[in-house]
């Protein structure tokens, strides 16, 4: 054991070493600085962000590179009303994040002190679960509930909040349990009647679509889902979060359903007589009108949080539990019932898929004179890494593109902000996704317009060591809302336009310790991506000047039905 | 449609607001709330009346709530349930007698008098408070303060309704 701490700082600092955390992303300032201070001796490495919400975008990006809990830090007041966004996305995200910020003096609380916000009363909507430390005494346990809470069931944020006056109170340190939550206990194991009732379901369906969602990454099931689509011979839609959960190679899968899915995996959902979701949560962005969602199938819904079974679209299965532990569960059922090989063949659904994926493919043309197409770059950069690369997002045309183009061979390999769609995710989560792991190449795809949301935080990337590619698609603005205006508002364009010159890129890049980098021509783009991977002692922006006209499709217009996918404009 | 919920939590800071934060983001009306501790230390019980089409994603959502021990609609046929109210109610010396004998047969007891009003206590079943207002309205009621409902499950299978007040 080490030597018994002194302070709630001292005590804070054992407990986040307990819980194995190798990483903080944070600033500091008054009510936090007492932690500060052990953090010099700590193991810990502390990685000093330039804006409290990249440090909490870099957690949500080591979280999501990892599966591991991520840990952002902060000050008081300012400090923790920048971190709501990161914790509001991941929530939406289901990512597994501990967020702890400092609060005034106890004494000072609710007085409008300098730097005071009610934090657990912000955070009371955007986390999990939060915490108000008033005794140091409780920290160890209370930073191992967190901890606990964050990664268990359906992960999630959850925030500690911890007085300054708490931070500096003399305690101790213990080894810390679980005795204080006798209302959380997250189901695991599915009711063995309900995975007969879906076996047997599955087994007699003609048409079935295993819809597969973020949880089954969560819960790193990929293994499980692969043997399983096979087993029952189901093909597989990914969901947007989803993405990498299942090999976009594989003969069964169909790609992202949605706003803006494939035609085969959108149209497989509308006609299949068996849907099964796993760890999905029937979004508005995947149902479209729900009314008219999948409107032949029986569903089976299987999720860890009780709570969405139901919510949306009434299920006929339900199973509440941990989609691996499930998966296994029906596959060992399947098995039981019959040889892996007799799956039914149901020759007439797969004969309609295929015709679907030569009728319906994705596209686009990339004029080689003309301006570059950001999916021919995405399809460049691919092949050039051989899609050995975690890529994250921001929030736009060019995220579509890449869950579009980029094919997806494994789980934790793209990271985005789904749920929440929050501009600006893409730079800091790449480097918390590099931080987690330094030897794998992390690309942000990013669009200008989001780009200009958190670029900053490149500086921490170049200061901390640690260099991630950053890719800015510049079509000169915020090509998806303009695409919406374009489409659906006359061509009327108010606010979208940000010009293509300014900021200059490379020299911005340049300017922030990183190298920076521009391609404007199509046959400059391969050569310029090499350029990019050759770097590896500084971060790197490559400016990818785009075609500002290129509209993002198929596309569902919002709150339209999934049978009426525009494969152009002209289908609108 | 009203529906009755009893809501056990850990008696923490913040539990009550976590909880009627559940209803008001979702845009449903708390009826009546009443909190307060129950046989358990450390446990208490909010007993919620509120106004929503249908209970089971609100009850699922506030088994969410990390404090939330166990929620369970409590069925108007087999429920007991009571509320405390205090009323003022006008009357001088001639008609003072009239309101006490009302009272009285209600098992209302008098807390306050003054030479133009009368202050009762009265508890039991919504329906019983209900009945009660109704015969002391036409004296005029001066004020009027109510607590939240409070309701358990019924043990006994005698209908609510024979033992006094009926349901809603
Ligand atoms: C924080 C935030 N503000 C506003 C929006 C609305 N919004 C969605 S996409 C978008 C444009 C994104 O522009 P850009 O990053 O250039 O991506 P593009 O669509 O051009 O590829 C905007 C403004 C948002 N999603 N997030
Ligand atoms: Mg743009």
């Amino acid at each position: 054991m080490k030597k018994q701490p002194f302070t709630g700082s001292n005590s804070l600092l054992s407990s986040l070493e307990h819980e194995g955390v190798e990483m903080i992303f944070g600033i500091p300032g008054g009510a936090i600085l007492p932690a500060y201070d052990p953090l010099l001796d700590s193991p810990i490495r502390h990685i000093l962000a330039r804006h409290e919400q990249g440090a909490g975008h870099m957690a949500e990006g080591y979280a999501m590179a990892t599966g591991r809990v991520g840990v952002a830090m902060t000050t008081s007041g300012p400090g923790a009303t920048n971190l709501i966004t990161p914790l509001q996305n991941a929530k939406m995200d289901s990512t597994p994040l501990v967020a702890i910020t400092g609060q005034v003096g106890t004494a000072a609380i609710g007085s409008d002190a300098f730097q005071e916000a009610y934090t657990t009363g912000l955070a009371m909507h955007c986390t999990k679960h939060s915490y108000l430390v008033t005794d140091a005494d409780e920290l160890p346990n209370v930073i191992h509930e967190a901890f606990h809470l964050a990664s268990t069931g359906r992960p999630g944020p959850v925030l500690v909040d911890i007085p300054k006056d708490v931070l500096n109170q003399p305690t101790h340190w213990y080894e810390p349990s679980l005795t204080g939550l006798p209302g959380y206990k997250p189901t695991r194991e599915g009711h063995p009647k309900q995975i007969n009732a879906a076996i047997d379901l599955i087994e007699s369906s003609e048409r079935p679509v295993l819809y597969v969602g973020g949880g089954v990454i969560n819960a790193g099931a990929s293994t499980e889902l692969a043997e399983f689509a096979v087993a029952v011979n189901a093909p597989v839609v990914t969901t947007l979060m989803a993405r990498g959960a299942f090999p976009d190679d594989h003969p069964l899968a169909l790609g992202m359903s949605g706003m803006h899915g494939t035609y085969p995996a959108t149209t497989a959902i509308q006609k299949a007589d068996v849907l099964v979701s796993l760890g999905a949560r029937f979004d508005d962005r995947v149902t479209g009108k729900v009314d008219a969602f999948a409107p032949h199938a029986k569903v089976i819904h299987v999720d860890v949080d009780p709570a969405e079974i139901g919510k949306v679209r009434k299920a006929e299965v339900p199973i509440v539990g941990d989609a691996r532990l499930i998966l296994r569960a029906l596959l060992d059922r399947v098995l039981s019932l019959r040889d892996a090989a007799d799956a039914p063949t149901r020759q007439e659904w797969f004969d309609q898929l295929d015709s679907w994926r030569k009728s319906h493919p994705l596209s686009y043309d990339q004029d080689p004179d003309g301006p570059i197409k950001t999916q021919h770059f995405i399809e460049r950069l691919h092949a050039l890494t051989n899609g050995e690369a975690v890529v994250t997002a921001g929030v736009g045309q060019h995220q579509m593109w890449v869950s579009q183009f980029w094919k997806f061979s494994r789980p934790r390999s793209w990271i985005n902000s789904g749920g929440l769609g929050t501009m600006g995710f893409a730079v800091p989560a790449a480097i918390g996704a590099k931080a987690a792991r330094p030897d794998d190449l992390v690309y942000a795809l990013d669009g200008d317009g989001c780009f200009q949301m958190t670029f900053q935080e490149l500086i921490t990337a170049a200061t901390e060591d640690i260099p991630v590619k950053v890719a800015v698609f510049n079509n000169g603005g915020y090509g998806m809302v303009k695409q919406w205006q374009s489409l659906f508002y006359e061509g009327r364009i108010s606010a979208t336009s940000l010009g293509t010159t300014i900021p200059d890129y490379p020299n911005l890049a340049e300017a922030m310790g990183c190298v920076g980098l521009r391609v404007t021509h199509a046959d400059q783009i391969d050569v310029t991506i090499e350029k990019s991977l050759s770097v590896n002692d500084r971060p790197v922006v490559v400016e990818v000047v785009t075609d500002p006209e290129e509209m993002c499709f198929p596309m569902i217009p919002a709150g339209g039905s999934n049978d009426d996918i525009a494969m152009g404009p002209e289908d609108l | 449609m009203q529906h009755t919920l009893s809501v056990t939590v850990e008696d923490k800071p913040g539990v009550l607001a976590r909880v009627s934060a559940m209803f008001s983001n979702r845009g449903f009306n708390i009826h009546s709330l009443a909190v307060g501790p129950t046989n358990v230390e450390g446990r208490s019980r909010i007993t919620l009346v509120v106004d929503a089409p249908e209970l089971e994603q609100l009850k699922k959502q506030l088994h969410k709530l990390v404090n939330v021990i166990k929620v369970q609609e409590l069925e108007p046929s087999e429920t007991l349930e009571a509320e405390v109210m205090l009323v003022r109610v006008s009357c001088d010396p001639a008609s003072r007698g009239e309101v006490g004998d009302t009272a009285g047969l209600f098992a209302a007891r008098m807390i306050d008098l003054s030479p133009k009003s009368m202050t009762l206590e009265i508890s039991g079943t919504p329906d019983h408070l209900a009945s009660f207002l109704d015969h002391v309205r036409p004296y005029g009621i001066i004020e009027l303060v109510k607590s939240g409902r409070v309701a358990m499950k019924k043990k006994s299978d005698v209908s609510t309704s024979l033992i006094g007040g009926g349901t809603r």
